[in-house]
């Protein structure tokens, strides 16, 4: 029982850490390419997840709730790229995490206008309901493997995608030397509109099908773009190779903590306080990890070439 | 030091705090104490903010936590010293207190501990990597804060009765104003001279260009975390004066929105400058109250307002009025 429960965990762990891959992957890539920090990618992960649940329950289907959620989150990407996140290339960090926090007040309280305060709820597709049975003799929802899988194919997708093809060749290409790509007549505008719709349609992704685990809401953007930041700040910013280890260890390693460290102060200490202890540390285990990889690596795992 | 425009504006600035609650009496519209009261404490936090963006560029998005735990002590000593409960650390007993010279001299210290930490670590990197990491580790505290339910955990504390100031009866409203008005101008008074100081010239210098001071044999990283520290140890006070004031402590103090809060009132006010913050958090406590009044969905208005000052207006409002800085 105790294996079956372990494995279980692990995979909620895994299931955590692609979610956060999704997340990570945008905002490294855009802070790769264009050196922006976008706070605002937590509100595009929560446009994602009210597109799905509103598509899905108008159309009842799940699935075009998902295409909705891509469309939604890289056409709302778009839009302020072009309206505001243009401006802030050229200035520094500062005005950027201002800019993109009052982003974030416009999109919350607007999502609040629109749909109220009440959470939505999300249905998992009828295809994915199911269990499967583990190795101990317990069952796993099938829909968590199933974003495991998707998270999974992401990877791939985008790894592909930028040793590939042309545009991953811009891609790298603008990370190392925008102006020299200007200069070879890469329209750089368009590009980096392309990017930053990219990098929301990956969060609108995770949003919407975290949507169907839990509910959709607003402000649950913001908890899934602070692990966001700690897995870039780990796996070292601009690297999406960086953002899927990261993530990885700040999924598995939250689950985890959080299921074995009350266990482990339960060898010495009475169960109540154990939990209490164990559950107020393994709140924090993440963010002890991340000092602890700072300060050994200051630039995280997979330093970019350039800071 | 000759007063120049920027000076001027910044006594302007601190009669017109002063002026308000009197004025709010002399109306019969007591509430208004209590809204002064919030500004002159919003801007002491942003005051201490200022010391390590203002002057140090370092753009830290974890000050919410010296601010939380600020007030987390002031309500801890509150409720030890109600119960007349030790603090006990396990090795020794310290007996509480709720007089509040005592509360801030230990807000600040267990700030200052918790600053040089985070700094240490922090300070390390720079540009993006800072900003996320101080507020990965404001988080930390705000989440440690929520699973620990030993001082109510989710729900917050409360004070019961606000803690006592020597020779002041701190529950009348007008009373607490001033003493939170004093400690404000003594901050501005320390900013001033932190500033101007040798210790103040190298730190700015280090924001300006971090080689040439590291190349005249100064280093940056012992610099910048004395600024840190000092910085976490003005905003821990104000936290604790905060607490005193709502007589209540939640996580929420410790929120990553508190810490955007706080760089937005520098913004608003203006960077670097001395009065910039008590600027910021006149215009941010105002803006909150009547358009709070008028609407429910004032935080959007709040957003483009600062996107418009971020994207148009970069001097904030004391660059508006007295400006530009003659030293970037």
């Amino acid at each position: 029982m105790q294996t079956a429960l372990f494995i279980e965990q692990l995979l909620n762990g895994l299931q955590l850490g692609v979610m956060l891959f999704l997340m990570a992957a945008g905002l490294t890539l855009i802070f790769g390419v264009m050196g922006l920090i976008n706070l605002a990618h937590g509100s595009l992960y929560m446009v994602g997840a009210f597109a799905c649940a509103i598509v899905a329950a108008q159309t009842g289907s799940f699935w075009l709730g998902l295409v909705a959620s891509l469309a939604a989150a890289a056409a709302a990407g778009a839009i302020i790229e072009i309206l505001v996140i243009r401006r802030l290339y050229q200035r520094d960090h500062l005005d950027q995490v201002l800019a993109t926090f009052a982003l974030i007040l416009i999109f919350s309280e607007g999502t609040r206008w629109l749909f109220g305060s009440f959470p939505l709820y999300l249905d998992i597709p009828p295809l994915l309901q199911g269990t499967v049975p583990l190795p101990g003799g317990s069952r796993y929802q099938l829909y968590r493997l199933a974003i495991i899988g998707v998270g999974a194919l992401v990877a791939i997708g985008l790894y592909l995608l930028i040793t590939r093809t042309r545009l991953g060749m811009r891609i790298r290409a603008g990370e190392s030397d925008r102006e020299m790509i200007g200069a070879l007549g890469v329209d750089i505008r368009t590009l980096y509109t392309v990017v930053f719709a990219l990098g929301a349609a990956l969060a609108g992704l995770a949003g919407a099908m975290v949507g169907a685990l839990q509910s959709v809401q607003v402000g649950m953007g913001e908890p899934a773009l602070i692990l966001a930041f700690v897995v870039v700040v780990i796996g070292g910013i601009g690297s999406i190779k960086g953002a899927l280890v990261g993530a990885l260890l700040v999924g598995v390693v939250d689950t985890m903590g959080r299921f074995l460290l009350p266990q482990l102060f339960g060898l010495f200490m009475n169960a109540s306080q154990a939990g209490i202890v164990g559950g107020a540390l393994a709140s924090m285990l993440i963010y002890i990890v991340m000092a602890v990889v700072l300060a050994v690596r200051p630039q995280g795992l997979f330093p970019a070439a350039k800071g | 030091m000759s007063l120049s425009r920027e000076n001027w504006i910044s006594l302007a600035l601190l009669a017109l705090l002063l002026a308000i609650p009197y004025a709010a009496i002399n109306f019969g519209n007591p509430f208004y104490v209590t809204l002064a009261t919030r500004m002159a404490i919003l801007g002491l936090a942003a005051v201490g903010l200022n010391v390590a963006l203002g002057l140090g560029g370092l753009v830290s998005f974890g000050h919410a936590a010296f601010f939380g735990v600020g007030g987390y002590i002031a309500g801890i000593m509150a409720s030890h010293a109600m119960s007349m409960q030790p603090l006990n650390f396990g090795l020794f007993a310290l007996p509480a207190s709720n007089q509040m010279p005592a509360i801030w001299i230990v807000a600040m210290l267990v700030a200052g501990v918790l600053a040089a930490a985070i700094g240490a670590i922090s300070l390390r990197t720079s540009g993006v990597y800072f900003i996320m990491i101080t507020l990965a580790f404001a988080q930390m505290t705000f989440y440690f804060a929520i699973s620990w339910p030993a001082y109510g955990g989710e729900d917050g504390l409360s004070i019961l009765v606000r803690n006592q100031f020597p020779g002041v009866n701190t529950m009348v409203p007008i009373n607490y104003f001033l003493i939170c008005f004093g400690v404000l101008v003594v901050a501005l008074i320390l900013f001033a001279l932190i500033k101007n100081s040798r210790f103040g010239a190298a730190l700015q210098a280090a924001r300006q260009n971090e080689v040439r001071v590291a190349s005249v044999g100064i280093a940056p990283f012992r610099i910048r975390l004395v600024a840190f520290i000092v910085s976490g140890m003005i905003t821990a006070l104000a936290g604790a004066l905060y607490a005193d004031l709502n007589r209540f402590v939640s996580p929420s103090m410790l929120s990553w929105h508190m810490s955007g809060e706080l760089i937005v009132l520098i913004i608003l006010g203006g960077v670097g400058r001395l009065a910039g913050p008590l600027a910021g958090a006149m215009l941010f406590v105002m803006f909150e109250f009547l358009l709070g009044g008028l609407t429910e969905r004032w935080q959007f208005f709040l957003g483009l307002l600062l996107l418009g000052v971020v994207l148009f207006a970069r001097g904030g409002l004391i660059g508006l009025v007295a400006g530009r800085q003659r030293h970037g």
